[in-house]
């Protein structure tokens, strides 16, 4: 981490060499360790200390960007050339406009300096205790303890200046007996609310139920999907049309339903980027502030999210603060995505079924279709029959092949807590609940 | 640069390691993309950093920073060690490397054109040519045409006395088109889908794929698309092209043999493998005509280097024999393990430990895994096929954590009735289990029709790692098929 100041004079050193007509830059630095297990043993322990800085220079309509990780005042200089002379072999983009003038974003307090000093020994400590509960179990436990701090400055030639600094510490885990696996997980900004032994608690008790795990025949079930499966669907729906470029190139399955019934009346989805029980950040790679959009409300289509680019092509819109760092030809996506939560407990779902699958996750899903939010995948890490209201026998992973919109028709219940999921991949956040759905298409196992 | 390297290996040796080593990267990168006749992208990126790696008390640290000074080395040197100790916390035994590995070379990808020294406009103009060429089609409504360079150079350097320099350049390039009308959208890509097709090489390789003479055929293929019938269900015989079959090697033979996966040091996150210890030598993976092996040698193929990421030299090994299940990819930790359960397993690793970049350790990979050609010309096999379905193209993939249930769509697929291609069909998809598949594989196309498919954006890992993969594979067929699985 190299701190406001640092970070800004770096930008505005940026600034002061550019000649482009009109220039960005990004400034990000992050510290991130992670501590991974498997097999009840620590097996990798890494930690990275990088930045980043991002140029995009503008010369009449045309745009080129470079990027680079070195900060010295040649680096930097020869970064601002770099991009101003790609900009320079650019076409005219006709439908360029500016880039974003200044607009105050608010302030989120999303860094916990606890996280952001955690200690490798205090790491090894926490995965110690989900390992000694597998072992107590003869299970093998997997998975990964990881904390982060993480910065990130914008700033422009018009004005534009926006500084955020935010802390992500997780634990995932997946427990494994000889034919069971059990999974859990748990995020937040401060690593003080994690806590592996329940973590690992959960994982446990899921591998030993989920043990001698049979075959059921693949067709349409009542499904109680947990969080990670509902948050899995919520962000593939986010990728494949609730932005305005997907709308804009007639992809998305937003278009020509603006206003009518998408889902069931249950569903209300929106993205906020400043929420704190997500993972905040309070603008977007253009330093525009987030702005909070209902996406689907009560079942109906109702907006998508803008970056400067794709507002500029449509009369009457403004960027909603949804860009991604430049160049990026997905336009802009919901980042910091919420399904509001309905009113029961799982247990309650559970005991109101007569029949059906409890899903604890999905792996490996896919879009099939984005126009129909057709989407497959496989269960995994428990994966149980329910008969009666109660869970009966753990079966074997099958494949689902299902449209999600079809899906978020068919809610029965939605759980009234919600849970933060963190990508594996990046530091984004979607808070989702557990849902109930009815006629969910199964269409294959692994027997 | 050696000064760097020996002062980070002595600062972790003084601080208790008992072996350590570090990579030096320097990764330059060059995309452009033009979509609807604009030049959306066009970025250059660099990226430098080091990574060093230790054992110490018998486990495994890493830390890494983009700081490349000496007062920085000190302080990274230092951290892996500390963080090594720490996970000593809950070691069960000590890592155990097997044999030292000690290599002194270069390697740099053999290549005509220097992909990074041609001119941008004349990179411009060609993609500026296929995007002409594919929205000169009536009904496309959007065409991206994309050209991604990269390079890396990277020195490796351990205190078993190891000092490597390599320099990899990769050249990719692909056309993808999109039409739509209401309730659906097709696309087509050429020559591969996930953006382009991409292999170790220079400039030679973007003309050899000619994006303007594909473009026009890829997006009237698009267009057609929006108004072809549904892929039928049912269980029949299937060829796939190429890329396809790349892919089905990639996800149902490349991810199982990865011994890191065997071993369940991968399964929080992307899972285990069916291809446990015991089947070493023991299980028919697939058909007699089935022979796959992994390989970093192949001129051009994505997963071509000179030595592995822990310092090993590139080299190729037999996976499937005959049918037969014979190889793993491994690395030095992963090949002594398999060893302590089969004393005639190999003594070292077959090469295959790489990673994303500086800041990320070194996991097992695949490189160029590859189907073997085998002795059909395609016109032949179609001629030879009464009822079935022929599917071009990757569109998604899907498959399970134990990489025996997969699913995959293609772009485009035709029938094939009594011999001949038939109907277009749209949205097919076919599933089935990864040994009962290859058994069924009863023809494989020649040499002629085979090569080296890249596969620029194979996740693995936590964090989260990129590879560039290579899957040699030709057209071929495999009876008994559940195909239509999409409602």
């Amino acid at each position: 981490m190299l701190g406001e100041s640092r970070l800004a004079e770096i930008a505005q050193r940026v600034l002061r060499e550019a000649k482009a007509d009109q220039t960005e830059v990004m400034v990000a630095a992050t510290d991130s360790h992670l501590t991974r297990f498997a097999v009840n043993t620590i097996h990798q322990n890494v930690s990275e200390t990088d930045a980043t800085v991002r140029v995009r220079s503008i010369l009449g309509r045309k745009t080129g960007v470079a990027s680079g990780n070195e900060l010295s005042e040649a680096a930097l200089r020869k970064l601002v050339r770099s991009a101003e002379t790609v900009a320079s072999f650019q076409e005219e983009n006709p439908e360029f406009g500016s880039l974003p003038g200044p607009k105050q974003a608010q302030k989120v307090d999303a860094f916990v300096e606890r996280t952001a000093e955690y200690a490798p020994a205090e790491r090894a400590r926490g995965v110690e205790k989900i390992l000694s509960m597998s072992r107590k179990n003869h299970l093998d436990a997997a998975g990964a303890f990881s904390t982060e701090a993480n910065e990130t400055y914008i700033a422009n030639s018009l004005g534009v200046s926006a500084y955020h600094r935010g802390t992500v510490a997780s634990i995932v885990t997946v427990i494994m007996g000889a034919d069971s696996s059990g999974y859990a997980t748990a995020a937040s900004i401060d690593v003080a609310d994690l806590d592996p032994e329940a973590v690992g608690r959960i994982a446990v008790e899921k591998a030993l139920s989920s043990k001698n795990p049979t075959p059921i025949e693949p067709g349409e079930y009542t499904v109680i999907l947990e969080e990670a499966a509902v948050g899995d669907m919520l962000f593939f729906l986010g990728w494949m049309g609730l932005g305005a470029l997907a709308v804009q190139e007639g992809r998305s399955f937003m278009n020509g339903k603006f206003g009518e019934r998408i889902t069931g009346e249950k569903i209300t989805i929106w993205d906020d980027g400043a929420d704190p029980r997500g993972l905040p950040l309070p603008f977007d790679f253009e330093g525009v502030p987030k702005q909070k959009v209902t996406l689907i409300e009560k079942g109906v289509a109702k907006n998508v999210v803008y970056d400067s680019f794709t507002a500029g092509r449509e009369k009457g819109k403004t960027s909603t603060g949804h860009s991604l760092p430049a160049p990026n030809t997905a336009g802009p996506i919901p980042l910091n995505l919420f399904m509001a939560p309905g009113t029961a407990t799982k247990e309650e779902m559970l005991a109101s079924t007569k029949r059906g699958i409890w899903v604890t996750r999905f792996h490996y899903t896919n879009i099939l279709h984005p126009v129909q939010t057709i989407l497959t995948g496989m269960t995994r890490d428990g994966t149980y029959l329910i008969e009666d209201g109660k869970i009966v026998r753990p079966l074997r992973n099958l494949r689902f092949t299902q449209s999600i919109l079809e899906a978020f028709s068919n809610i029965e219940a939605l759980g009234k807590n919600l849970v933060l999921l963190k990508d594996e991949w990046n530091s984004v956040g979607t808070c989702a609940p557990a849902a109930k759905i009815r006629n969910f298409r199964f269409t294959g196992t692994t027997d | 640069m050696r000064d760097y390297a020996n002062r980070a290996l002595n600062q972790a040796q003084a601080k208790g390691a008992t072996y350590a080593d570090i990579r030096i990267v320097r990764r330059e990168t060059q995309n452009i993309e033009v979509k609807n006749g604009i030049v959306q992208t066009l970025s250059l990126g660099d990226t430098y950093g080091f990574g060093i790696r230790v054992v110490a008390n018998g486990a495994w640290g890493f830390a890494s920073s983009h700081r490349l000074e000496n007062a920085e080395i000190d302080r990274v040197a230092a951290l892996a060690v500390a963080i090594a100790k720490a996970s000593a916390i809950s070691k069960a035994a000590d890592v155990d490397l097997g044999p030292a590995e000690c290599h002194v070379g270069t390697y740099a990808t053999p290549m005509k054109t220097d992909p990074f020294q041609v001119s941008l406009e004349k990179k411009i103009d060609y993609l500026l040519s296929s995007d002409k060429e594919a929205r000169a089609v009536q009904g496309v409504r959007v065409a991206e045409s994309t050209l991604g360079l990269e390079r890396n150079h990277k020195i490796f350097a351990s205190t078993e006395g190891s000092y490597i320099e390599q320099t990899l350049t990769e050249t990719g390039v692909g056309v993808v088109v999109t039409a739509v009308s209401e309730g659906e959208m097709q696309q087509r890509s050429y020559p591969n889908s996930f953006g382009r097709h991409q292999g170790t090489g220079g400039y030679e390789f973007a003309e050899t794929w000619d994006l303007p003479g594909n473009a026009r055929r890829v997006a009237e293929e698009a267009v057609a698309l929006l108004s072809a019938p549904q892929c039928s269900s049912g269980v029949t015989s299937i060829i796939l092209d190429g890329p396809q079959l790349g892919l089905q090697v990639h996800e149902s033979c490349g991810h199982p043999i990865e011994l890191d996966r065997v071993f369940g040091t991968e399964a929080a996150y992307a899972g285990t493998s069916f291809l446990t210890p015991e089947k070493f030598r023991n299980f028919q993976y697939g058909s007699k005509i089935v022979n796959i092996v992994s390989d970093a040698v192949t001129p051009g193929g994505l997963g071509t280097y000179g030595y592995d990421d822990e310092g090993v030299p590139a080299q190729t090994t037999d996976i499937v024999k005959n049918g037969q299940f014979v190889g793993y990819l491994t690395s030095r930790e992963t090949a002594s393990q398999l060893r302590k359960i089969h004393p005639d397993a190999p003594a070292r690793s077959n090469g295959a430990m790489r990673a994303d970049g500086w800041n990320r350790i070194p996991i097992i990979r695949m490189n160029n895994v590859s189907l073997l050609p085998g002795t059909w010309t395609l016109d032949d096999l179609i001629a030879d096929t009464d009822d079935g379905i022929y599917m071009i193209t990757n569109k998604s993939w899907s498959i399970d954590d134990k990489r025996l249930n997969f699913q995959f769509g293609t772009e485009l697929a035709y029938e094939i009735k009594k011999g001949k291609l038939g109907r277009m069909v749209k949205n097919a998809t076919y599933t089935g289990m990864t040994p009962k598949f290859w058994a069924g594989c009863d023809a494989i196309c020649n040499k002629d029709h085979w090569h080296v498919w890249g596969t620029p954006n194979c996740g693995k890992g936590q964090p989260g790692q990129v590879a560039h993969t290579g899957h040699g594979a030709a057209p071929s067929r495999f009876r008994n098929v559940q195909v239509g699985v999409m409602k």
